[in-house]
């Protein structure tokens, strides 16, 4: 293999991997959309959260990874069952701008809190995964990357069989399509959107984990949470199938373009395919197409 | 008890003071703006006019999404075209100062109607969402733009020059900046008294009626989109006269939401809730920094926490008015208003 594509090859696999957590964190936007309509702006900071909540448990505690991991998890599930009671639930039938501008509230009020108990520094998590790189045929992979993409497979995976499934998931499916049917077949709509927002929530600390695992945590990690919802809006907001290959497709071309053109266009052309996508195709690549009337 | 004044005429109808009452306390507020620099220091005169600076931001995007209906999450963008378009224009022309602010205003509102194009076809949150991805692709033009923007380390400017008078101190600014405020509040409430105004409601209101109603959707929309940047632009060009520095980092996107939070928290599609807010949302970080000098005998390291504690009211501000006051300060106003109007009966 020559060296250019070789260098293509590494480059295109390190995207792959920053595009599954894009995935991930992108499905905890979908989840939350497709159960009750909300575009949960917190998810970037409840991603943030996840890994500072790992590092307190990790190095403070020092407790092993496998006891750390479930807790921060669970850590970033109970924050979103305690926002959806409290909050969310509260603001039922407000306009969808107003619930937005409260997920952007508590987003700050997170920030606030975390820069208060850890401090503004950029930390960098315990190494629970070896540093040394792997190796497909001749192209070299971090192995961080490498343990993200599986981890985020994975999960993507256990999402789509659950929602297949799982009674809830199809409870799930039930309520996004029509809120008043799923309520007259019995099913607990209210019930739906608090296990929407836990899975969510869990789902975005776990993808916190991983990203800290690979670039460290700051109280400004939550700009990913951008990233991710260029990733939905561009895919589609219900649709998970758009989040998987929006965030794939997603990771791979800022790789491109930070190896290629430099670093400082990735974020003008992710917002510009974000721009573009709007003004081409409102609702997503794989997005339900709504059709308003008076 | 004040008894229901009797209006005679559309045009008493249409005023904007009706009652003598309200005439006497606007006249008291014209009065304390122009005595305010005379006796306060030169500490709370920076503060006045950094409201009065948010002011005029904070009505323009009330405009566009408290009488429009159109979010916008870029705002803080827009007022860095204004900031550098100011600059550039001060260091590069000889042309007088009130022209260039102008011109600033009117790029601004150039920009904001391109923004606003997207508008045509989605609105909401996707509009909400599109405003903040331009605001990001403004923000890497202004980095990478480096002939005109100067780059990561930005502009700097000498002291503003008006009628041969040099803009040094807070103090001088403070005249500049007090009847630009008070021109271009004025202006957005008498822009509520005429078609087009009504027009930015009926909008708001339900879209598609007001376009069968025979309203040129798109053109209002990019209207409002123009008038509310032209707003942001002229504060930002009064912003860059008065910290005579503008970098890509001056305006970031936690000023757009600065801004959204003023008109939520002011309450959105009032003129007086788009004052009132950016005065609140301004002060609000000042007094917690008194609430933490006066707390710090009792808490360690009190000026450490200073910033967090301000985010977090920032946040739980912006949460709490939407979920216990979704109509904001000028609610409370109105409210407190009817309370005198009626007494002694109860409301």
């Amino acid at each position: 293999m020559n060296d250019d594509l070789l260098f293509f090859t590494e480059v295109t696999l390190a995207g792959l991997g920053s595009g599954a957590l894009l995935a991930l964190t992108a499905l905890a936007f979908v989840l939350i959309y497709k159960a009750t309509r909300v575009i949960n702006l917190a998810v970037s900071e409840i991603l943030m959260l996840g890994g500072y909540l790992f590092f307190t448990f990790a190095a403070s505690l020092s407790l092993p990874w496998w006891g750390a991991l479930p807790l921060a998890i669970l850590g970033g599930g109970a924050v979103g069952a305690i926002v959806e009671r409290g909050l969310i639930r509260p603001m039922l039938g407000e306009s969808a701008i107003s619930v937005f501008m409260v997920t952007v509230g508590l987003g700050s009020v997170l920030v606030g809190l975390v820069e208060a108990f850890w401090g503004t520094d950029p930390k960098s998590l315990p190494n629970f995964i070896a540093n040394t790189p792997v190796f497909f045929g001749e192209a070299y992979v971090s192995r961080k990357i490498l343990v993200a993409f599986i981890a985020a497979t994975v999960v993507i995976g256990i999402f789509l069989i659950l929602f297949r499934f799982w009674r809830g998931g199809v409870a799930l499916r039930a309520t996004a399509s029509d809120q008043a049917a799923a309520y007259s077949c019995g099913i607990n709509v209210p019930g739906v959107f608090s296990i929407a927002w836990i899975i969510g929530c869990a789902t975005a600390a776990g993808a916190g984990v991983l990203l800290g695992a690979i670039g460290g945590i700051s109280p400004v990690m939550g700009v990913f949470g951008l990233s991710a919802l260029v990733v939905v809006i561009v895919g589609g907001l219900d649709s998970l199938l758009g989040a998987l290959v929006g965030g794939l497709a997603l990771g791979v071309i800022q790789a491109w373009v930070s190896s290629f053109l430099g670093g400082e266009y990735v974020s003008p052309i992710t917002f510009g395919i974000l721009i573009l996508t709007l003004v081409i195709r409102p609702y997503g690549l794989f997005g339900t197409h709504e059709i308003e009337r008076l | 008890m004040i008894i229901g004044t009797a209006k005679e005429s559309y045009r008493a109808d249409e005023a904007l003071l009706t009652t003598t009452p309200q005439r006497i306390w606007m006249a008291i507020l014209m009065a304390g703006l122009v005595a305010l620099p005379f006796f306060f220091n030169t500490y709370w005169i920076y503060l006045a006019c950094l409201v009065m600076i948010n002011v005029i931001a904070a009505t323009g995007l009330n405009v566009l999404t408290g009488f429009t209906g159109l979010v916008s999450l870029g705002h803080a963008a827009f007022m860095a075209v204004g900031a550098y378009a100011v600059a550039w224009l001060e260091k590069n022309t000889g042309l007088p100062l009130p022209v260039n602010l102008l011109a600033g205003g009117l790029l601004a509102a150039a920009v904001g109607v391109l923004v606003g194009l997207p508008s045509l076809r989605i609105k909401g949150l996707y509009l909400a969402i599109a405003t903040i991805a331009a605001s990001f692709i403004l923000h890497f033009i202004f980095i990478d733009w480096r002939s005109v923007t100067g780059g990561t380390a930005g502009l700097t400017l000498e002291p503003g020059r008006i009628f041969g008078f040099q803009l040094v101190e807070y103090r001088h600014l403070y005249w500049l900046i007090m009847p630009v405020t008070v021109l271009m509040v004025t202006g957005a409430a008498n822009l509520f008294r005429n078609r087009i105004g009504r027009a930015f409601i009926a909008i708001r209101d339900r879209d598609i009626s007001a376009e069968v109603l025979g309203i040129p959707i798109l053109r209002y929309k990019l209207l409002s989109f123009g008038l509310a940047s032209f707003y942001a632009g002229i504060a930002g060009g009064l912003w860059v006269l008065f910290f005579r520095v503008v970098t890509p980092e001056s305006f970031p996107l936690v000023t757009s939401i600065f801004l959204l939070a003023a008109v939520i928290v002011g309450g959105m599609g009032t003129i007086i809730g788009g004052v009132i807010g950016a005065l609140f949302m301004t002060m609000v970080p000042e007094l917690l920094r008194y609430v933490v000098d006066f707390l710090s005998p009792v808490i360690p390291n009190a000026s450490l926490i200073l910033s967090p504690v301000r985010t977090i009211v920032f946040g739980a501000l912006i949460v709490g008015f939407l979920v216990f006051e979704p109509q904001g300060l000028a609610e409370i106003i109105q409210r407190i208003r009817r309370f005198f109007r009626v007494w002694p009966f109860r409301t």
